[in-house]
């Protein structure tokens, strides 16, 4: 029999206001096993919690119940109050008397009852409660970023920052992601090459910071604080250690018509190949789809002129696993494709060209050393129009483009516009628009710069068909404010494009059992107040894998979810939540039932023996769960059909105890 | 296949070739067009007097005869095709105008909507296959340059239509390759040939016709394909550059069905 305290806490008037806290506490001395009751004005407070602890003392009380406002807000305090005084945390239970009964009730009579019956239904749970400790799993001291975009190189530096090891996974031969690709970065204008290199060689050159770049997640298991995850290396068939970077076999490889994506399909590039100047790390890479000499075996000119003898035609991909205790996801961006948005002739005209393709023309390392010119013809264009929300904001064409508004293209699209005004002021330059997004620091002042000092003619209103004829592209568009049809005869149309989250995101999600919204954009753990963490534990979001983001938004995320895996790495050990689900093995009949409905994959299940009647055995398939894993939430004990699955601290007799309390006349 | 088939005023007059190599192309293919004994105009004018009743009634009374014959229905003609499936949803989606139709019809059984309309060219995609299509073609068009004409009304609206993107389609497109052809994408192909605006403002209808084949001829077409005798009429009046045949003459042509074929 427990002998058990109870605290009625006035909070003030909050509680004392619309109940009769004596009146509660007498009431409850009457239930079973009350061995002490009283009320105090702030049960929470120094003195009301030494009432509480003396009281344990004085009445070795082996349970309490404190009447007061809901868990969220002061179980943690309470628990701590009757640890102190060396009672098991476990057999404190809280009766939520203030928003589940004062705040929402205003007359006194009933307030009182509603509280008595809220204190009797805890002293019933209280009578089943049973000492709980928590497990305590050790922390792997590395984290592991996917990703090596901006979000990824400022993750892993910021942890690295910290002392711990950080490994960065990115599938492209180089890390830098997106913006390596850009040429100036709104609102400053600052080149993205000059912040973003000096950040790359930071990443390569910190001892704390491994890169295994053209590599891939293949599998990951295990939770928080112990992950086991098998990165791909895929075949470069250049040897890392050995290349030198010097860039000679990317000169005499007689392969020349590859097409060079880091700018986008617009100039070609080598079979062996570097993808650009400031790669990292700065080594080559043998693309096995348009190399001669792994397609046929007659070529080799690679392997004769690299001085270092870094080729090797016969590697193969490898595997190597690795242990973390923390998970960031930087996975990005890539804009939608073109190829359903086809009235504006994207694959009729070669004048067509995404905002990306725009920002590879107007670098001075892109296919036309920077200068502005027609990929048809090489020609100064003269007259461009921009359409802004290609695929974004769709809501009637949702199975073409994206509900959700892209975010960063008004600023960029005004960004191209002003420079190009600013390049070459014999350009007319339209841009067509929805609506014009541009809050952030400094960013309505840039849009507006754009307008006023430097010309930009902005139309509300959207291109309805571009018509390539001869040289020029005729594009009909309605300008919503005078209410008219327009017809331009542009020389250059330039499509922002919506974006969308990297296709590697969604077989990732299902790795890291981390979930997603509708658009595979991974879902935080709390949109507002844990926006960089995944609901999976240990899983982080860096970037615009969580939602679309400009480069400031992202370097905040990314330093963010740095801040949490320090956080987490920090800790020697992680203290477990003790209320998880447990299996009860002899009334599992295997069925699945509970692992289809965990969210957090914490259900496995396996073959085990049981002893059965003269002597015989019989193999079953039985669940279990891994306590670090599970969160306790009890989705598993619901979907049990034969009551196998039970959640400590919860269990199915203290919440049938509670219900009868409530009942009870 | 046994299908209810729905030629239309116009393909018993101006637009012969379109029914004629249709049927052709249907028994060849293995599908039984069955034309209703009766039937009336589909009534022609859907999007421009939505609101009332008495003009879509022929084509509710056709829609209930394939009900009855438990057949899809199948019709060639852009215009027809676009009115019977307008027709179709509302009396599918839109009970108060289903209401009001089946009230003035008074027929023993209501008619709600249930047949399921094809164009001629869904059916070669869909029943038929573009695939099954491109291996029971026995003179491929190969070499010609031809463009898809889609025009307005054949995919527009987009939801009810329920055919293809009406801004990106490609539906002919795929005809065309299954055919042998060579297909040639141009802008205009999805845009009005003026319509009845010919009868009104010819000299808009003009406009517009020549804009659409002028985009064509210089795309590098030989030869655009369409499934409406207005369009092809249009086009035709105002001197298009570049020739125009409906989608079931090409089609007869590959099949071997065309005797004077001319290649």
């Amino acid at each position: 029999m427990q002998r058990i305290g109870v605290f009625v806490c006035w909070c003030g008037s909050n509680i004392a206001g619309t109940v009769d806290v004596h009146a509660v506490a007498e009431a409850l001395k009457n239930e079973s096993g009350v061995v002490f009751s009283t009320d105090y004005q702030y049960m929470c407070s120094q003195a009301g919690q030494d009432i509480i602890k003396n009281a344990i003392a004085e009445h070795k009380l082996t349970g309490i119940v404190v009447c007061s406002c809901s868990p969220r807000m002061h179980e943690a305090t309470f628990r701590k109050t009757a640890a102190a005084a060396g009672l098991n945390p476990y057999m404190v239970e809280i009766a939520n008397i203030r928003e589940q009964c004062s705040w929402v009730h205003k007359d006194m009579l009933s307030g009182t009852e509603k509280a008595v019956i809220l204190g009797r239904a805890a002293i019933a749970k209280v009578h089943l409660n049973a000492p709980l400790t928590p497990g305590q799993s050790p922390v792997a001291k590395r984290a592991l970023v996917i990703g090596g975009g901006i979000a990824g190189i400022q993750t892993a530096l910021d942890i690295a920052d910290a002392g711990f090891p950080v490994d960065i996974v990115e599938t492209k031969p180089t890390i830098g992601g997106k913006m390596a690709q850009l040429d100036k970065t709104f609102p400053t204008l600052d080149c993205a090459a000059c912040i973003l290199t000096p950040k790359m060689v930071d990443a390569a050159q910190n001892e704390l910071i491994k890169i295994y770049s053209y590599s891939e997640v293949s599998q990951v298991s295990g939770y928080v604080g112990n992950f086991d995850v098998t990165i791909k290396r895929r075949a470069r068939y250049v040897k890392e250690d050995l290349c030198t970077g010097c860039g000679l076999c990317t000169e005499k490889c007689p392969q020349k018509k590859v097409p060079n994506e880091f700018n986008l399909g617009m100039d070609n590039r080598r079979a062996i190949y570097i993808p650009f100047a400031q790669a990292v790390p700065k080594i080559a890479t043998i693309d096995p789809d348009y190399c001669t000499m792994l397609k046929t075996g007659k070529c080799g000119i690679c392997s004769k002129v690299c001085t270092a003898g870094a080729i090797d035609y016969t590697a193969k991909d490898e595997y190597i696993t690795e242990k973390y205790g923390a998970i960031v996801v930087a996975t990005g961006y890539n804009p939608i494709s073109m190829e359903k948005f086809d009235e504006f002739a994207y694959s009729q005209s070669k004048d067509v060209i995404t905002s990306l393709e725009f920002e590879r023309l107007t670098n001075a390392a892109g296919p036309t050393a920077g200068k502005l010119l027609r990929p048809s013809d090489g020609e100064h264009p003269h007259k461009i129009v921009f359409v802004q929300c290609v695929g974004s904001r769709c809501d009637s064409c949702a199975e073409k483009g994206k509900e959700y508004c892209s975010k960063i293209c008004c600023m960029y699209t005004a960004k191209h516009a002003m420079l190009t005004r600013d390049k070459y002021p014999d350009t007319e330059v339209y841009v067509f628009y929805i609506d014009v997004r541009t809050p952030g620091k400094a960013f309505d002042e840039f849009y507006r710069r754009a307008v006023e000092e430097y010309g930009v003619h902005y139309v509300k209103g959207m291109v309805g068909k571009v018509v390539p004829q001869g040289k020029k592209l005729m594009v009909q568009a309605s300008d919503l404010i005078d209410g008219k049809q327009l017809h331009i005869d542009a020389d250059l149309v330039v499509l922002a494009a919506a974006i969308e989250p990297d296709k590697s995101a969604r077989p990732l999600a299902t790795m890291l059992t981390a979930s997603m919204d509708t658009n595979d954009f991974f879902t935080e753990a709390h949109p507002k107040l844990r926006p960089v963490e995944s609901p999976t534990a240990g899983v982080f979001l860096s970037g615009a894998c969580q939602g679309p983001k400009d480069i400031p938004e992202t370097v905040s995320q990314a330093s963010a979810a740095a801040a949490k895996v320090i956080g987490l790495l920090c800790k020697d050990h992680l203290t477990g939540n003790p209320c998880v689900a447990s299996a009860n093995e002899m009334l599992c009949s295997g069925c699945s039932q509970c692992a289809n409905v965990c969210p957090y994959g914490a259900i496995t299940y396996s073959e085990k023996e049981f002893r059965m009647p003269n002597r015989t055995t019989l193999m079953r398939r039985v669940a279990s769960v891994n306590p670090a894993v599970c969160q306790g939430c009890g989705a598993c004990t619901v979907a049990c059909p034969s009551g196998a699955m039970d959640l400590n601290g919860f269990k199915n007799n203290q919440i049938m105890a509670e219900v009868d309390a409530i009942c009870r006349n | 296949m046994k299908v209810t088939y729905f030629p239309g005023c116009t393909l018993k007059n101006k637009a012969r070739d379109l029914d004629e190599y249709a049927r052709k192309s249907a028994e060849a293919l293995g599908i039984t067009l069955e034309e209703p004994e009766t039937w009336q105009c589909c009534g022609g004018v859907f999007t421009t007097a939505n609101d009332e009743v008495a003009t879509k009634l022929s084509s509710v009374r056709l829609l209930k005869a394939a009900a009855e014959a438990g057949q899809p229905l199948v019709t060639v003609c852009s215009a027809c095709h676009n009115v019977v499936k307008q027709t179709n949803y509302a009396m599918a989606n839109d009970p108060t105008f289903a209401d009001r139709v089946n009230r003035y019809m008074a027929e023993k059984t209501l008619y709600t909507g249930d047949t399921k309309v094809y164009h001629y060219l869904e059916l070669l995609r869909d029943v038929v296959g573009f695939e099954n299509l491109a291996k029971a073609v026995k003179k491929p068009l190969t070499g010609k340059k031809i463009g898809a004409y889609y025009g307005c009304l054949l995919l527009r609206p987009g939801k009810v239509m329920g055919m293809d993107d009406p801004e990106n389609p490609r539906i002919i497109e795929d005809l065309i390759r299954a055919l042998g052809g060579e297909v040639v994408t141009y802008a205009r192909r999805n845009e009005c040939c003026g319509g009845y605006v010919s009868a009104e403002s010819p000299a808009l209808a003009k406009k517009n016709s020549n804009l659409i084949a002028e985009n064509a001829a210089s795309a590098g077409a030989e030869l655009l394909v369409t499934a409406c005798p207005l369009c092809k009429y249009n086009l035709e009046k105002n001197g298009s550059s570049v020739p125009v045949v409906y989608f079931t003459e090409l089609l007869a042509e590959a099949l071997g069905l065309k005797e004077d074929a001319n290649d």
